[in-house]
């Protein structure tokens, strides 16, 4: 045998993949970083402040509102961005009311989540069998997207009542979308190559399945897993809002304080919606980056 | 004389109103590598995954004496969530080898591509010619009868390709499979294989063939000796004439 010690060729292509890797990440949402990588520090500076800044100008602009454009007894409709917390978080009855709500809100979303994720995978699946199935679905889906779930709720509560059931129904209908149409790109995107590979290798579609389309689908499931989770806070606090009764989430405990003419408290309110869909969001984004993010350059391998 | 393994009876393959291939006889038999050469669309993509059943003719047949076949495709078609070793333990899993069958095969296999350190790596950490290492290494594997290569190493810098060729020449020597070695370049093809086989464009047929008599193994050398630029420029001419 020769003992073949071949160099490692340099890597041209690295400097395209970078290009594509910043395109991704651009389309994601996420900061595209430029091709020569600069500090931690510095790309903390270029991440963090100009957000920063502009949410000072932005409260800058609330303060000048509430304070000096509002006469005093038209306060009550802005209250100065302090009283969130001075009348809002400092008040031991508002806490707990918000703490309960979250708990309340937060079950209904994952619960949602967590069946529209089994659905919608078993869907993904089956659609990517035969593209008879396919087509079948496809449009259904698409109709599902526009169904107004949220001017629907009277009649889903006069359905299934006013307890969890429905609020997590709410949820299920309005995450399904991402969690179909991403992963199933990513399946229907697996390499001709690789199918070919597995033919000639006599694989079988359950072999097929998990060993090629799954894999092949996880980095476009976990996109959609994060934007689905964002959608199941959002429709999980505003089905609540519609709902009008049964259990006080996060939306009901809104409508609560307006009817009371309680400002503040109630800004404490949307302020916590606004960190709970901030934190799903994150806490998805980490998942994705754990369990793909070590091959897939879209969730942040290089 | 010895039965072929594949043999290629008036096989024709067209898409829609497109001829691919015209009537086309071919056969290989072990110890044999034939190179095709022909200019590029002539349907030499067309003829391998005809040769390895992916594809059916849709006119001629052809006989199969067996059902082992390996083949490196154009581009090294991995997947990116397998380390090396993954990738290269993925055929002989396939094909019914115990886990520790495979990995012990796939760790030969990736030593004789010279790719034994980098067994952990992702083939996003690779070179594209270590990436291509790896897809050569994968079929090596399942030790197949029937070896197809689709331009495997026409993206290839001329140092690596040539060690490349010296690594496929002592495996063949070796194993003595039966292969199709598809090729744009001349020199690679006359370099590598017993017969060369030139088509021509629109639609593919085989327009000429060559033997090439030079005893294996065969060094990097052999390029530069008279017999060898003789034959490599009639399978020249017969290619531009083709074209
Ligand atoms: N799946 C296909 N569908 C339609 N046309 C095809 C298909 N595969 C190949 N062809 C056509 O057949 C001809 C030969 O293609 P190919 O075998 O890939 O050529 P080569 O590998 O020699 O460059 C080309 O004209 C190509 O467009
Ligand atoms: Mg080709």
């Amino acid at each position: 045998m020769t003992d073949v010690t071949v160099a490692d060729e340099a890597m041209p292509e690295a400097s395209a993949r970078q290009e594509g890797r910043a395109r991704r990440r651009a389309a994601r949402g996420a900061a595209a970083e430029p091709a020569d990588r600069p500090g931690l520090a510095r790309r903390l500076v270029r991440g963090w402040v100009p957000p920063l800044l502009l949410a000072l100008v932005l409260i800058g602009v609330w303060y000048y509102v509430s304070l000096v454009a509002l006469r005093p007894e038209k306060r009550f409709l802005l209250p100065p961005p302090h009283e969130i917390f001075t009348e809002g978080f400092a008040d031991p009855r508002v806490r707990a009311d918000i703490l309960e709500a979250t708990w309340v809100t937060t079950k209904a979303a994952m619960l949602g989540l967590a069946i529209a994720v089994v659905l919608g995978s078993g869907l993904v699946v089956l659609m990517a069998q035969a593209s008879w199935v396919r087509r079948s679905f496809y449009p259904w889906i698409v109709v599902l997207q526009t169904i107004p779930t949220l001017a629907m709720v009277p009649v889903i509560g006069f359905w299934f009542g006013y307890s969890l059931a429905p609020r997590v129904t709410v949820c299920v209908i309005i995450t399904m979308f991402p969690l179909v149409i991403n992963p199933l790109q990513g399946m229907l995107g697996a390499s001709r190559g690789l199918h070919d590979l597995m033919t000639l290798g006599g694989a079988n579609r359950l072999t097929r399945l998990i060993q090629l389309q799954i894999p092949a689908a996880l980095p476009d499931f976990f996109t959609g897993l994060q934007s689905a989770a964002g959608l199941s806070v959002v429709g999980a606090t505003v089905g609540d809002f519609f709902f009008g009764r049964g259990e006080i989430g996060l939306g009901l405990l809104i409508s609560k304080y307006t009817q009371r003419l309680e400002s503040a408290p109630m800004l404490a309110v949307v302020f916590s919606t606004c960190v709970l869909g901030v934190l799903v969001f994150l806490a998805f984004g980490a998942l994705g980056r754990r369990v793909v993010g070590r091959w897939s350059e879209a969730w942040g391998a290089r | 004389m010895v039965r072929p393994l594949v043999q290629f009876e008036r096989v024709e393959r067209t898409f829609g109103s497109v001829r691919a291939l015209a009537p086309c006889d071919l056969s290989v038999q072990r110890g044999e590598l034939v190179s095709i050469v022909g200019p590029s669309g002539c349907g030499k993509s067309t003829l391998l995954r005809l040769a390895s059943n992916l594809d059916k003719p849709t006119g001629g047949r052809i006989r199969f004496a067996t059902d082992s076949v390996g083949y490196v495709f154009q581009d090294p078609t991995l997947m990116p969530w397998r380390t090396v070793r993954g990738n290269a333990e993925l055929l002989g899993r396939l094909a019914g080898m115990s886990r520790r069958e495979a990995r012990a095969a796939a760790e030969a296999a990736l030593a004789t591509v010279g790719l034994a350190d980098f067994a952990d790596h992702l083939p996003r950490q690779l070179s594209g010619g270590m990436r291509m290492r790896v897809s050569l290494a994968r079929s090596l594997v399942i030790n197949p009868e029937v070896f197809l290569f689709d331009e495997p190493f026409g993206a290839l810098d001329e140092i690596t390709r040539g060690r490349l060729n010296l690594v496929l020449l002592d495996l063949f020597a070796q194993r003595r499979f039966a292969g199709l070695f598809v090729t744009h370049s001349v020199e690679e093809a006359v370099f590598l294989s017993t017969r060369v086989v030139v088509m021509s464009a629109r639609p593919g047929r085989i327009v000429a063939e060559f033997e090439v008599p030079f005893d294996l193994p065969r060094r990097l050398d052999l390029r530069y000796t008279p017999e060898f630029a003789q034959l490599a420029g009639k399978v020249a001419t017969a290619l531009e004439e083709a074209s």
